[in-house]
């Protein structure tokens, strides 16, 4: 028994920070169900110009993307397991495999907008207001969502370097851990996005 | 003493399996999408994206660990989604 980890007057409310957490992951599951509507209208009234549009992507480069979101989020839940087993430095090792992975992610998605880019497509280019109708909502809903999606990849980097730090300060602890649960929640969150946004986009064509 | 809040560690190895189907059903969809299903493409894709999101719900985001009550929420929520989706298209459908 650790006496001096005893906190008897504390104030806190690990339910009450899980529930807000899943609240606010309810408002992100509805930002980007009512952007899956908008795709899916589109795709029901531009079949053949979403089909000619989606070929151009790149179903490797998003393969490779999903295999790199689907073992970051098994590395994040995994250093929540070894904080409980009071394993520091496997947590943090976790942690920042987590982090390297979604740097890996953001270095494929750059090769692949700006190979877009290069070739005359991008919101607003010469290439697409001449494109068909359809082809323009595809790359626009294209840009937006796999956008968003990025600059989610980004917050979720940037709140589980805190939750690093915070671990290394030993603030975060085996009996004290729901922060990096929350970030494993938030990076979970961008993970389910991924798995519909893949499909979408470089699959069905 | 510490509070008794997460009692439950899931253990690394149960992580490892599920990664290991998820790998698995990211790669039938791609082969399944590349040998043309006609109709059945999209019906394949988006069954396995959804087992796929269900699996990452009930274990690496703890609902199957956890109290019902988040378990609930998550599926009302997936029960309003899906209500709002079914309502756009039979608009567009049917108008």
């Amino acid at each position: 028994m650790n006496d001096h980890q005893v906190h008897i007057d504390e104030h806190r409310d690990d339910e009450g920070a899980k529930t807000g957490m899943w609240i606010f992951i309810f408002t992100e599951l509805l930002l980007f169900g009512g952007l899956f509507i908008a795709y899916s209208v589109y795709r029901y009234l531009n079949p053949l110009a979403f089909h000619l549009a989606a070929e151009e992507l790149d179903t490797t480069l998003g393969t490779i993307n999903t295999v790199i979101l689907l073992v970051s989020s098994m590395t994040i839940a995994m250093s929540i397991s070894a904080i409980q087993y009071k394993n520091k430095k496997l947590t943090l090792i976790l942690m920042a495999v987590t982090m390297l992975l979604a740097l890996a992610f953001m270095v494929n998605k750059y090769f692949e907008w700006s190979g877009k880019i290069s070739h005359g497509i991008y919101p607003g280019s010469m290439t697409l207001q001449e494109a068909s109708r359809g082809e323009l909502l595809f790359f626009g809903l294209y840009y937006a969502m796999t956008g968003l999606h990025a600059l989610h990849i980004l917050i979720g980097m940037a709140f589980i370097g805190y939750v690093m730090h915070l671990v290394v300060k030993n603030e975060v602890q085996h009996d004290n851990f729901v922060i990096l649960e929350n970030s494993g929640l938030y990076w979970h969150l961008v993970d389910l996005i991924w798995i519909f946004l893949f499909p979408l986009f470089y699959l069905i064509t | 003493m510490e509070k008794d809040q997460h009692t439950h560690i899931v253990k690394y190895k149960t992580y490892v399996y599920v990664l290991i189907a998820l790998l698995f059903m990211t790669f039938v969809s791609v082969i399944v999408t590349e040998i043309d299903l006609g109709p059945y493409t999209v019906t394949m894709a988006l069954l396995l994206a959804s087992i796929k999101s269900l699996l990452v719900l009930l274990i690496f985001m703890h609902l199957k660990f956890d109290k019902k009550f988040y378990g609930i929420m998550v599926a009302s929520v997936f029960l309003l989604l899906a209500c709002v989706i079914v309502i756009t298209f039979m608009d567009y459908l049917y108008r």
